[in-house]
């Protein structure tokens, strides 16, 4: 972990305005991730987790304060910080193929040759087992397999940052564990700083180095960071007594369910 | 009548007859039979079931056809009758119908090469239409006032039908071809600029979203994204457009005289041979349907896939 401070977020406040009205979304967010770190964002459903992925992305802008990566201010959008969307977000007109490709060529379109940049997605869908796929449409695959195209999507546009939202979210617990231990292997191969929003205390403990919890909104902000302290590789089942593994589970059900109990409005939901 | 119906019951009924027989007949295969005439009487049945569809699409409209035409002739045949009836049509206008493609002269050709002239013509001032029309609306659709500013009166100016824009694209172009190319745009392009407008605006955030992180510089995300999301809603334009300047061909064709089906039928009323104009119609109206049907095969092809996620 070389640059402890690669991605910066300082003073980060955002509000959503709709005519006269303002509501604050977001209040004071202040994080610095170092570089190839795993960071899990988790807080009740709307507290802004995904409103504060698609500012670090640069899909809406901070209403005060700043993201900086590499010590430069994100305002726009670009293939270095990538994003896996909450619903994989695929084109459906483009085989599973090409929808790597698209990414693929234009983040390469001036640097790699053709067969490079074939290489390249067929080596980015081999990661996530999509080869045998290669030429069907999203509707023609499975949600799981959705959710890994659009992993490799993002991969292969050779992210600094990394950016999942919830990617696993719509998945059956199954095809979930196995995605999950892709991610993990993909992390320790490559390296990636990776920010990860969940709803999922096991998901958030087994992948993350640190565990960011966010408060309730309106105003929401960071409430705690948790560390968790395990070695890599992790493993699953060898988990399930450790004690620092229960220790840090324990930690994050306590504060989500003990001091920031979901509003009842929003367990209704 | 009722010997109709009672052959429509036939057909109907025999669909259900293999289906009830198909349980009694599979048990009574022995496991040792060879391969052969299993598969040979798989082809036959498929062969029959072949047929039958193929009687189950076309008997019914036929008989229907055959009952119109029987009505029309008793209701035409009368000493009074203004307008001709089927078998008077048949006498005097059978070399229309038999022979599409006959030239006896510059201006006495058969329909099909009417048709095509005519075609011809749709084909220029669609085209214009639907390049326009893709055009004119991926730029309303991207932004919220122009729809809001333009949207009320292209509602207003898609219901003027085409005759009426005859003397002011006259007075426009002063030449008749173009002029008859004009009607044919203007007849089609509101519903190509109205449907691609609200197909782009619908395009999901998500895709919106790629594109961004992308980067995709505007022509290519007009290429990548745009075009292929809202194809859909784009096809759908083009195929009521179609079906609109294929309409708006008697009024085009009534300026530029010469050769073309529109033409034909003013000139035959002109010089009162009704037949010739019923059978121009007949000729009008199966284009027409495989105008259409040619336009939604395109569409079925290149949207494969889009609207499914
Ligand atoms: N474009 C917007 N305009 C107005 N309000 C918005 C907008 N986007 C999000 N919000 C509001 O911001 C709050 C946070 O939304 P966000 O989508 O970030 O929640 P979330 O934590 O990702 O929820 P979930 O876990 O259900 O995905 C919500 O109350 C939402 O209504
Ligand atoms: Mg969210």
């Amino acid at each position: 972990m070389r640059d402890p401070a690669f991605l910066k977020i300082d003073h980060l406040d955002k509000s959503f305005s709709r005519g006269s009205s303002t509501t604050e979304v977001l209040t004071d967010i202040n994080l610095t991730i170092a570089k190839g770190e795993y960071i899990s964002i988790i807080g009740h459903s709307g507290c802004g987790k995904s409103t504060l992925l698609n500012l670090i992305a640069g899909l809406t802008t901070a209403t005060n304060g700043a993201v900086l990566l590499e010590n430069r201010e994100v305002n726009s959008p670009g293939p270095e910080r990538a994003v896996v969307f909450q619903n994989h977000s695929l084109l459906p007109w483009l085989t599973v193929y090409d929808n790597v490709g698209i990414a693929v060529n234009k983040v390469f379109g001036g640097t790699k040759s053709k067969s490079e940049r074939h290489e390249w997605i067929m080596h980015n869908l081999e990661l996530v087992q999509m080869v045998h796929a290669k030429d069907k449409r999203p509707s023609e695959v499975s949600g799981g397999m959705k959710q890994r195209v659009g992993i490799a999507r993002a991969l292969a546009m050779e992210p600094k940052v990394l950016l999942l939202d919830e990617p696993f979210g719509a998945l059956d617990a199954l095809t979930r564990a196995h995605l999950q231990d892709s991610v993990m292997q993909i992390h320790s191969r490559l390296g990636n700083t990776v920010v990860m929003i969940t709803h999922d205390v096991d998901e958030a403990v087994l992948l993350a180095d640190r565990i960011v919890m966010m408060t309730n909104g309106p105003a929401a902000t960071i409430g705690e960071i948790l560390e968790v302290k395990l070695d890599r590789p992790r493993k699953r089942l060898e988990l399930v007594a450790d004690k620092n593994y229960l220790e840090a589970r324990g930690g994050v059900l306590e504060f989500l369910y003990a001091r920031h109990k979901a509003p009842v409005l929003h367990a209704a939901e | 009548m009722s010997a109709t119906v009672r052959r429509l019951e036939v057909i109907d009924t025999q669909p259900k007859l293999t289906l009830v027989s198909k349980p009694a007949v599979l048990p009574q295969i022995q496991p040792d039979m060879i391969a052969l005439p299993l598969v040979k009487s798989q082809a036959m049945q498929n062969w029959q079931r072949r047929g039958r569809d193929f009687l189950t699409a076309v008997l019914p409209p036929l008989l229907v056809l055959i009952a119109l035409l029987v009505i029309w002739e008793i209701a035409t045949s009368g000493a009074k009758a203004t307008l001709p009836s089927p078998i008077r049509i048949w006498k005097e206008a059978s070399d229309l119908i038999l022979n599409p493609f006959f030239v006896n002269g510059p201006q006495d050709v058969g329909l099909g090469y009417r048709v095509m002239t005519s075609l011809q013509r749709v084909a220029i001032g669609f085209s214009i239409a639907a390049f326009v029309g893709v055009l004119t609306g991926a730029l309303i659709g991207q932004s919220v006032w122009a729809m809001r500013g333009l949207d009320p009166i292209f509602q207003v100016l898609r219901t003027v039908p085409p005759l009426a824009w005859l003397p002011i694209s006259l007075a426009a172009f002063r030449d008749a071809n173009p002029s008859a190319i004009f009607v044919i745009f203007i007849t089609s392009v509101w519903p190509i600029i109205i449907n691609t407008a609200v197909g782009i605006r619908n395009i999901p955030q998500d895709y919106r979203n790629v594109a961004q992180v992308l980067r995709l510089n505007p022509l290519e995300y007009f290429w990548r994204i745009m075009i292929p999301a809202a194809a859909p809603y784009i096809f759908t334009g083009l195929r009521i457009g179609i079906g609109l300047s294929w309409l708006a061909i008697v009024a085009a064709e009534m300026l530029t005289g010469g050769v073309g089906i529109g033409f034909f039928i003013w000139d035959a009323w002109n010089s009162s041979r009704l037949p010739d104009i019923v059978v121009a119609l007949a000729y009008i109206g199966i284009v027409g349907f495989l105008l259409d049907k040619f336009v939604a095969f395109i569409g079925s092809i290149a949207t494969r896939g889009a609207q499914a996620s």
